[in-house]
């Protein structure tokens, strides 16, 4: 290890134009994951279980986008009223015809019940879309644009905006409409809403909908920077459960501030240790935030 | 037996339990009485190292305990249970009291059987090879007593074990109380049902917002003014002796 | 005491078994249903008996393989020492990580997470330094015979799965009969309770995870030996954590036997889905996917609750 440190080149980190735009790539990532974590928190934070099927359900939604773009000609962004209903079909649906039944009050088994849904859809998706990796080609693509000297993809740039509204528009849902009241009435206290007459039920797999209905959005975002194969969940489920865990599990400001911080620290981590101990940081961000801290930085329970 | 001097404990600013001190003597049945949300499990759970006091310090038989977790505690000779039971679901009567005796027992058949021991003393023998989900309100107050009686403790805090029985079961478990005392195990225990304090209790303290305002004989506590006015609010005493003065 | 007799019949059976057996193929899957058992057992110590889910044992399996193919490529250790280091270091990263993750009151979905992050940093390390080989993987040298370890037949690594398995088996039974096994189960079914009784939680769960994560670095040490070859997917990577979990599952967590059961399923599904479609790739995970959901739907003590009768 020793005389292979010194092989390495100078570290890149010097200069300032390089670190700006790693910095600005891994804000307009990290509002990506950050959109992938809400969905995933606000599951957490009103059923208390992790949804270890997101990352397929991401995949999912990606194939989603890329059949509509290669079959019906549809433009990502154009996807976007097709891909957020359908998702939140899909996910209210699976909770209600799976996940609901399968508990038997339990939330171990509801932990097992989506790491097997996870299990089954990655490899159906291995199955019928086999393992290549798949992209689209859109005119904007490769075009980029200048913010003071660093070059962002506009479709990340898009990426960021829309992650940025889509999330305003759910903490709206979830601030001001009556749905939004009973969600967070459950999250609470779910002995009590039921009380009061809320169909806990109704609400959990409304919850559960709006979770994927989330990564729709996502997946309409993500596609046209990105790629498409079976595994490509995997990857984001740990980033996902890691900006959960850092924002404090349940928390949407958390899990925004949480998603900013993890794209830059995977984007400046790649920049100065390499692709492949760049990931490492997030981990270990992760196993301290949980092992020291598990309510989070932003979370308040005891 | 059991001597608490000053304990203390807040939960996000609120004060659950302020300066208490109080002692259990040994070989009696001694009470914790007083409103709901008097602090009196909280209580508890200071004294049997499920919470940290903020201050304050616990000697069982002049040991100091104050930090010790539960199963320590436990070894030295005091065990509690729940106020809202927990049994291990799963597992057969017989199998839950066995956790308790294998403090003292190592071997699997012995436990089992001194389960049986204990069943017996609690009123539980028919019930042995159920499962623990299978029981009753009743059925699991009393394997909740014999799983802390199966540690062969010389002090057991009992947190509630008379709630939400109904009348007739309230006076069956009154002689199994005095039984456990008789055998030579300390009492203290939470109870809301006064008729069973005054009943058992050979000693009673009062809690009220964490703090203790009285202590005596059954009958000296529950005609103390302060204690009236806790349970009933703030003017009661005086009204009701005009009352009587008048009446 | 039937369990043990039963424990005794299938040693006794398989032991024979390449006595009337010749084909390598049946041998063969007897081997992998056995060594499956022993990754099933593993996880159902801890997560079956002692109800802490991991969802990363594949950090135990990656730890003992890449120990067993390490200490006799790069220190010159024989096999049959290197065997009991790497089962031993897999001890003590169960120790380790549960000392990290059990002091800290971990439970639940926190816990499953922390395991899966703990394989998936090691994974990352295994992929990155030359020590392991990183991403290339590590080639066992071929050196077929009894002193190394490796054998020209499938019977050698049946009678060493075999072995493996019933030490599993036996600590499983063991668990059902003694106190550890009763303070371990109280643990898992209330760990306030148990502690009101005397129980020590944190110790209790400590000494599962250890043996869990030795009994999985066992798995992978025999996978190095019988394959020659370990890369940090392999080792490290989701397939080996799941594999681990659904045979317990399935079989039936909590009980003795149900690793051997759920492993036997497994691996007949394996064989027949291989058969019928042909191996396209994915297929057989689909099923063992819904296997896993349909069991907790509808048969939440695994195959093994069939047989125990009506509690």
């Amino acid at each position: 290890m020793k005389s292979d440190e010194k092989a390495y080149p100078p570290p890149a980190m010097l200069d300032p134009a390089i670190l700006f735009a790693s910095v600005l790539n891994g804000l307009t990532t990290g509002a990506v994951y950050a959109l992938i974590a809400l969905g995933l928190t606000l599951i957490y934070g009103v059923l208390h279980i992790i949804n270890f099927a997101h990352g397929a359900a991401l995949m999912m939604a990606l194939y989603g986008v890329y059949f509509l773009h290669e079959k019906l000609g549809l433009d990502p962004y154009v996807s976007l009223p097709i891909m957020v209903p359908a998702m939140f079909v899909a996910g209210y649906a699976l909770y209600r015809g799976v996940i609901a039944r399968a508990s038997h009050g339990k939330d171990e088994n509801i932990l097992l019940i989506t790491l097997g849904l996870s299990i089954m859809l990655e490899n159906a998706a291995l199955y019928f879309f086999k393992s290549d990796t798949l992209t689209i080609d859109t005119a904007y693509t490769l075009s980029t644009v200048n913010i003071f000297g660093a070059m962002i993809a506009v479709p990340k740039m898009v990426a960021f905006f829309g992650a940025l509204a889509t999330t305003a528009v759910l903490l709206l849902v979830i601030g001001k409409t009556s749905l939004g009241r009973a969600i967070r009435a459950c999250a609470k206290e779910r002995q009590g809403a039921r009380l009061v007459g809320i169909n806990v039920d109704h609400v959990f797999a409304m919850s559960f909908g709006i979770g994927l209905a989330c990564l729709g959005a996502a997946a309409c975002f993500l596609l046209p920077a990105y790629y498409v194969n079976p595994q490509v969940g995997n990857g984001f489920v740990l980033i996902a459960f890691t900006i959960v865990v850092l924002g404090g599990m349940g928390s949407f400001v958390g899990a925004l501030i949480g998603g900013f911080l993890i794209g830059v620290v995977e984007s400046v981590g790649g920049l100065l240790l390499g692709e492949s101990l760049g990931q490492i940081g997030i981990f270990v961000i992760f196993i301290i935030v949980l092992l020291f801290r598990p309510q989070g930085l932003f979370g308040a329970r005891a | 037996m059991l001597a608490a001097r000053d304990l203390a404990i807040s939960f996000g600013g609120l004060k659950a339990v302020s300066g208490a001190s109080l002692t259990v003597p040994a070989g009696k049945i001694t009470a914790l009485i007083g409103p709901n949300g008097a602090g009196k499990s909280t209580l508890f759970g200071l004294v049997s190292g499920f919470l940290k006091p903020d201050r304050g310090s616990v000697a069982l038989e002049g040991r100091e305990i104050v930090g010790m977790k539960p199963h320590a505690v436990c070894r030295l000779g005091m065990t509690r249970t729940f106020q809202i039971v927990q049994p291990f679901a799963q597992q057969t009567v017989r199998e839950n009291i066995a956790v308790g005796a294998h403090l003292h027992i190592g071997g699997r058949k012995a436990a089992l059987a001194a389960a049986e021991a204990v069943a017996q003393r609690v009123g539980l023998t028919a019930q042995l090879d159920k499962p623990a989900a299978d029981l009753t309100v009743a059925g699991r107050k009393r394997l909740e007593l014999a799983r802390a009686l199966a540690t062969q403790p010389r002090l057991i805090l009992l947190d509630e074990v008379l709630a939400g029985l109904n009348p007739q079961e309230v006076g069956e478990m009154i002689p199994v109380l005095r039984g456990i005392r008789d055998s030579g195990v300390t009492v203290f225990m939470i109870e809301h049902v006064m008729q069973a304090v005054m009943n058992l209790a050979e000693y009673v303290w009062v809690l009220a917002q964490g703090e203790l305002i009285a202590q005596g004989l059954p009958g000296e506590v529950t005609s103390d003014e302060k204690v009236i006015e806790a349970y009933l609010g703030h003017g009661t005493a005086a009204r009701l002796k005009a009352e009587a003065a008048h009446g | 005491m039937r369990s043990l007799a039963s424990i005794a019949v299938l040693v006794l059976a398989v032991g024979l078994l390449p006595l009337f057996v010749s084909s390598g193929v049946t041998l063969g899957f007897v081997t992998m249903v056995l060594y499956a058992t022993l990754l099933g057992q593993a996880w159902n110590i801890l997560g079956g008996f002692g109800g802490q889910f991991s969802f990363g044992h594949a950090v135990f399996f990656g730890t003992g393989a890449y120990a067993m193919a390490v200490l006799q490529m790069r220190f010159g250790l024989n096999a049959w020492a290197a065997l009991p280091c790497a089962i031993a270091l897999g001890g003590v990263a169960g120790t380790l990580l549960g000392a990290l993750s059990f002091r800290y009151g971990l439970r639940g979905s926190y816990f499953a997470l922390v395991t899966l992050a703990f394989a998936e940093v090691f994974r990352i390390l295994a992929n990155t330094f030359d020590f392991t080989g990183a991403g290339v993987g590590l080639q066992l040298p071929l050196q077929e015979g009894a002193a190394q370890l490796q054998f020209a037949t499938e019977t050698g690594y049946l009678y060493l799965a075999l072995a493996l398995a019933t030490v599993s088996l036996l600590f499983a039974w063991w668990l059902k009969h003694s106190r550890y096994g009763a303070w371990l189960a109280a643990v898992r079914d209330n760990e306030d309770s148990a502690a009101a009784l005397g129980v020590n939680a944190f110790r209790v769960k400590l000494v599962a995870i250890t043996v869990s994560g030795a009994l999985m670095a066992a798995g992978g040490a025999f996978y190095v030996q019988k394959f020659h070859y370990i890369d940090p997917h392999l080792a490290y990577g989701a397939p080996i954590s799941v594999e681990a979990l659904l045979s317990a599952i399935i079989g039936g967590m909590g009980t003795v036997f149900g690793p051997l059961l759920g492993a036997v399923v497994l691996h007949g599904l394996g064989e027949l889905t291989r058969n019928s479609l042909s191996s396209t790739p994915g297929a057989s995970l689909v099923i063992y996917g819904a296997l896993l959901v349909l069991i907790i739907m509808f048969m939440p003590r695994g195959i093994a609750g069939l047989f125990e009768g009506k509690r």
